[in-house]
């Protein structure tokens, strides 16, 4: 059985992160998550993108959020990556695959998956 | 949708744009294999007019868009099956708030499966980690619970939406529907 001792030890070892990671983020990865998005897939998407960024230790520079419909329904999963200083990355048609790519090469290497970004897929 | 959990998944979400604080998500399987699923929240609720609008996905005008087509495929799911969907809400200074209620009969060739539901609980949570969420999914063979206020409570100043904490709410519920080992 799991119980909540094990959250509270969970608890313990986070306390003292609390605060430190707030604004410090340079990336921000934002998953369309309006029914288009939930009805294409994006469920899994986000969840690749949490654990990818976890697995690679780059929690403190990248953040996963989920906002509404971006308003190419067609596109769905859509995904936006924003980074300081550089021009917004729209990638669409993800899946879970697909994004453990982006997150090796993309967030982690620094290049963009090309093939997978709306520029390539008109 | 493929899964009655990306429903779940796409009406609670409505609910944490209406401002809810509190949003209660129940599953309930009786002897009969009537499921009936229960989402209910204490956001800012729908007037007459707008609750009238969001069942049908051709009266959607550009005002109401948020609403769009996720209670209509909701009501698909539920009237393929032979079930029903009733809406209640008030936007009641006091008392406000919106309660979705849909039936299935479980047994119907056209019932879509409920799926990963743990994973729609766990990406509301992480998605709104400052809301909180009770979620329970019983029938006569299991009983699985959670009500994310209890876990504040161990959590003190520790967000929901940590990764680790996430990891220990999907363990959690997974834990739950295992079946108990004799």
């Amino acid at each position: 059985m799991i119980s909540l001792a094990e959250l509270a030890a969970i608890r313990d070892k986070m306390k003292d992160k609390v605060g430190v990671r707030e604004g410090s983020a340079e990336t921000r990865v934002v998953v369309g998550m309006a029914t288009c998005g939930i009805a294409a897939g994006a469920r899994p998407v986000l969840n690749a993108f949490v654990e990818g960024v976890n697995k690679e230790g780059l929690s403190d520079k990248v953040t996963v959020t989920q906002t509404g419909c971006i308003g190419i329904c067609q596109y769905e999963p859509v995904v936006e990556i924003f980074e300081d200083g550089k021009e917004k990355t729209t990638y669409v048609k993800l899946t879970a695959e697909k994004v453990e790519r982006i997150v090796k090469e993309h967030l982690l290497g620094g290049k963009i998956v090309e093939e997978y970004t709306i520029g390539a897929n008109r | 949708m493929k899964e009655l959990s990306l429903n779940i998944l796409d009406i609670a979400k409505n609910s944490t744009a209406a401002g809810a604080s509190l949003i209660e998500i129940s599953l309930l399987t009786d002897e009969r294999g009537i499921l009936t699923l229960t989402i209910r929240d204490n956001g800012c609720g729908m007037s007459e007019e707008t609750l009238k609008r969001v069942s049908d996905p051709f009266y959607t005008t550009r005002t109401t868009r948020k609403v769009g087509m996720g209670i209509p495929l909701l009501r698909l799911a539920a009237e393929s099956t032979g079930g029903t969907l009733s809406l209640v809400s008030s936007t009641d200074p006091a008392n406000h708030g919106t309660t979705v209620t849909a039936t299935f009969d479980t047994g119907h060739i056209d019932f879509v499966p409920v799926g990963d539901v743990v994973s729609s609980l766990v990406t509301l949570i992480g998605g709104d980690p400052d809301r909180d969420f009770v979620f329970s999914d019983r029938s006569p063979s299991r009983s699985v619970f959670l009500d994310t206020r209890e876990l504040r409570e161990v959590l003190g100043e520790v967000s929901l939406g940590e990764y680790e904490v996430l990891a220990w709410i999907k363990a959690y519920l997974l834990d739950q529907y295992r079946p108990a080992s004799t």
